[in-house]
């Protein structure tokens, strides 16, 4: 029926005027996978999101696109409460949702739709909850059930959070993609028709593209929001056409089939380059590969061990053989795209003798036998763990320690590296909100050393003080002030090597213009024109 | 002829629940559960991965399990994807008809260009024409299909601009899905071109997945038309003055099909595995490149409905072909 509907519409907009048709601008970006859905709530996939929530839909903040800072969205502004409990959000004023053919808005943008968008994730008695067997991991994965104590309307456009204890990088938080705000009015309408589920798969947002039509596997197709709270965007539609291989992706590209593509081959990237028809744009991925010793374990408890196998390892001759020219060497745990990135910090040279010395210092003057764990699979902060395991065994051997590289299938991988079952494993992370919180305390504070997300299990008062301090300052400069401290502890007390940040390509057609790379790794059009 | 098709289709049964084990029992044995994988580096408290292995019903045990997915499907119900919370069936009626269309296309292709070179090889046999051909086809059967893909992508699509890269249909025509069958549904509607565009798109993909049959088929015709060549009836009919046309035409090539339906009736799996491939390089949205990602996801239901809807398919397949052959040659029909 909607698909009638549609294409009727489609049909008569032919009739009407093919060349207003010719002139309409399109974008075809050749997308490297499909959504698993449309409700960003219930999934954790990026392309997902590039697919739903950045396109479909608002949060109540949002990501300075190109930056990882805060700025309003569908809050005008915002207050917060001096104990950083309370966070009160004033809503913007004549947001439409997206007209759809069997749904038309008969009201604005208002704090029902924030709260229902939140308690449909919060409240297991909810009736949305279940829908579409409704998870809702990045939810949970960002630990909201146990942080959001309510949720309230005080009036139709001011929305009241209250959190059990005090946490900054709440707001980051709320820019993220699960916290999408949804038509509480085209929810009931389908919850009083009986097909709930429709709302998570042909949903009404306030976003810049109107979701009209997807055809799995194949192509996704938005018209751009004339409504639009921030204006009409400069392309009139906008199609994914769906294209899981690079190297075809890379040949639609350069046919025209498509005008802007994500993750080419690192080795085409040379050729896009020397290509006149096509511009490639580069940013640092918001992403860390590293690898982390058990420092649980013997010798590994030993500071000294670890700094020697730091000095041991040759990371500009991993960059040239894992990374070829797509990644730059990390000194820090957090990305340098990240603010509090302290660049002050001193890595530790390739410098075997020094290694050696250090080892002979730490009492192990022949060295020792260890191991390697080395992901199975491909990973933006990592292209080729086995690789790369490969040439930090050379590297260890040379100072006198054996390693023995290991890998198991890829969730039992995690699972196993989660137990502490490792010596050394090698890991990375990518970010979720651009806040240093993220990384710092996620994978380095003392509560993940005992969940496991912490591989190198390292618990150090010093660095824990500072970044629980930092989470529970709502102060940016204070709390840059606390992580630029936290990475020097880190960097002295080396429970990991911090091999490297990816570098992430976006080629395109010369003819695409306005494109701004997200640091936080999402694709999002509105800001594109054609010339 | 009714008793034959009733033996056989008995001869399915037991084929039918070792299918539905055998995939229920190795998707399972891969190590890591769809939970894990889902949760990634982020990880995953254990309390909430008990939660949700008991919201899905992994906890309980794999007998019950069992009992219940076959429950399930005795009465036509595959479950829903972990993924995309949809049926299982359902997302498999929608893209199985692209695989079907792509395969038919290259069986078609293989068929047209295979059988007459292979009888030409066959009539030839020794000379250089039929050397020519037999290379060709050796080449033809090792070809790994990735990179004959993106070679004639490179070449017909990049290069010279014949045909479009990958897709089923350009992205300005808006067709409705009725049928799922790309050829079909352009034709119902009235967009103007749309149904040559779709038969443009589909060139290259069949070339690529017809390949392999091709090879195989022009082969086995080869071999087995002279096989049939050498025999008595074939200079009885030789000496009675027929025409060459004839003798091979309608007396050698009845006999000579038999093996090659045979093959043909193989080559239904091969297609399917090909289609893997062909179907990523092509960016075609059919039943490949789906079981391959529900298999890295551990999406239970839809790896094991997938897998047991193909495997109908082929068993189906099967079926047809010995009844063919019951057709073709009665002796087979007559046999018990």
């Amino acid at each position: 029926m909607k698909r009638t509907l549609l294409s009727a519409v489609a049909g008569f907009a032919l009739v009407l005027g093919v060349s207003a048709g010719a002139h309409a601008k399109t974008l075809v970006y050749c997308s490297e996978g499909s959504p698993e859905g449309f409700n960003p709530g219930l999934y954790t996939a990026g392309t997902t999101f590039d697919a739903s929530s950045r396109t479909i839909f608002n949060r109540l903040v949002e990501f300075k696109l190109g930056t990882t800072e805060i700025r309003p969205g569908l809050a005008e502004s915002w207050d917060v409460s001096d104990d950083g409990l309370t966070y009160t959000f004033h809503l913007r004023h004549g947001v439409k949702f997206h007209n759809k053919p069997d749904f038309t808005p008969s009201r604005d943008f208002n704090a029902d739709d924030v709260v229902f968008s939140f308690e449909r994730q919060l409240k297991a008695d909810h009736p949305y909850h279940g829908v579409s067997s409704g998870t809702y991991e990045y939810f949970e994965g960002m630990g909201m059930p146990d942080l959001l104590k309510s949720i309230e309307k005080v009036d139709d456009y001011t929305v009241r959070f209250t959190l059990d204890a005090p946490e900054a990088p709440f707001l980051a938080d709320l820019a993220m993609d699960f916290a999408s705000i949804f038509s509480k009015e085209q929810a009931d309408q389908y919850m009083a028709a009986g097909t709930p589920e429709m709302l998570d798969q042909n949903p009404s947002g306030t976003g810049p593209f109107v979701l009209v039509d997807y055809q799995k596997d194949a192509v996704i197709r938005y018209n751009a929001n004339a409504e639009y709270w921030e204006g009409k965007a400069k392309i009139d539609k906008l199609v994914f056409a769906i294209t899981p291989d690079a190297s075809v992706r890379y040949a639609k590209l350069v046919a025209g089939e498509c005008q802007i593509m994500p993750y080419p081959n690192p080795a085409d990237v040379k050729g896009m380059q020397a290509n006149p028809a096509l511009t490639v744009q580069e940013q640092q991925g918001l992403n860390v590969g590293y690898l982390a010793f058990n420092t649980e374990k013997k010798p590994f408890d030993n500071k000294l061990v670890r700094q020697a196998l730091n000095y041991a390892i040759n990371k500009q001759a991993i960059l040239d053989a894992v990374f070829q020219g797509a990644g730059e060497a990390a000194k820090n745990p957090i990305p340098p795209t990240m603010w509090s990135y302290n660049d002050a910090v001193q890595d530790y040279a390739y410098d075997p003798e020094k290694a050696k010395q250090l080892l002979a210092e730490a009492g192990y003057p022949d060295g020792f036998d260890t191991d390697i764990w080395a992901m199975p699979v491909q990973r933006p902060y990592n292209p080729n763990a086995q690789r790369m395991a490969e040439l930090i065994q050379a590297d260890w051997a040379a100072v006198g320690v054996n390693a023995e590289i290991v890998s198991f299938e890829w969730a039992e991988y995690l699972d196993r590296s989660k137990k502490g079952e490792h010596q050394t494993v090698l890991l990375g992370w990518t970010g979720d909100n651009g806040d240093p919180d993220n990384f710092l305390n996620q994978l380095l504070g003392c509560d993940a050393a005992e969940s496991g997300g912490n591989r190198a299990r390292w618990c150090d008062p010093a660095f824990d003080d500072l970044i629980i301090q930092a989470k529970r300052t709502s102060d940016q400069a204070a709390r840059t002030d606390l992580y630029e401290k936290a990475q020097v502890v880190f960097k002295e007390e080396a429970p990991w090597v911090t091999v490297a940040h990816s570098v992430v390509f976006m080629p395109m057609r010369k003819e695409v213009t306005g494109y701004i790379m997200d640091p936080l790794g999402t694709h999002q059009f509105y800001s594109v024109d054609l010339e | 002829m009714l008793r034959f098709f009733l033996t056989k289709l008995a001869g399915l049964i037991p084929t039918f629940f070792g299918v539905t084990l055998l995939t229920f029992a190795m998707i399972r044995l891969i190590p890591g559960d769809p939970i894990e994988i889902l949760a990634g580096e982020r990880g995953i408290t254990p309390e909430r991965h008990a939660a949700l292995m008991k919201q899905y019903g992994f906890d309980r045990p794999l007998l019950e399990q069992y009992v219940f997915y076959i429950g399930g499907v005795l009465e036509g119900d595959l479950g829903k994807s972990l993924v995309t919370k949809k049926p299982v069936l359902g997302e498999f009626l929608q893209l199985f008809p692209a695989t079907i269309e792509l395969a038919f296309c290259a069986i078609v292709f293989a068929l047209v260009i295979g059988l007459p070179v292979g009888i030409f090889a066959g009539v030839n046999r020794g000379r250089p024409a039929d050397h020519t051909v037999m290379a060709l086809s050796l080449t033809g059967f090792s070809m790994p299909i990735f990179w004959w893909g993106l070679l004639l992508i490179i070449l017909f699509s990049v290069n010279l601009g014949w045909t479009p890269v990958s897709g089923r249909l350009d992205f300005a025509y808006f067709i409705d899905p009725i049928t799922n069958f790309m050829l079909i549904d352009t034709l119902l509607s009235d967009e103007q071109g749309a149904f040559l565009d779709a038969l443009h798109h589909l060139v290259l993909p069949a070339i690529v997945l017809g390949t392999i049959p091709l090879a195989v088929i022009a082969r086995m015709t080869r071999s087995s038309m002279l096989e049939v060549l050498s025999e008595d009836y074939i200079r009885t009919a030789r000496a009675k003055g027929l025409s060459p046309l004839r003798v091979v035409g309608l007396h050698a090539l009845r006999n000579a099909l038999i093996p090659v339906v045979t093959v043909i009736g193989l080559q239904v799996g091969t297609l399917l595995a090909g289609a893997i491939l062909t179907e990523t390089i092509f960016s075609w949205p059919g039943i490949g490149k789906w079981l391959v990602d529900s298999i890295s996801r551990r999406d239970y239901p839809s790896v094991q409905g997938g897998v047991l809807l193909v495997a109908l398919v082929i068993m189906t397949v099967n079926l047809i072909v010995d009844l063919l052959y019951g057709l073709i040659n009665p002796r087979i029909r007559h046999a018990r």
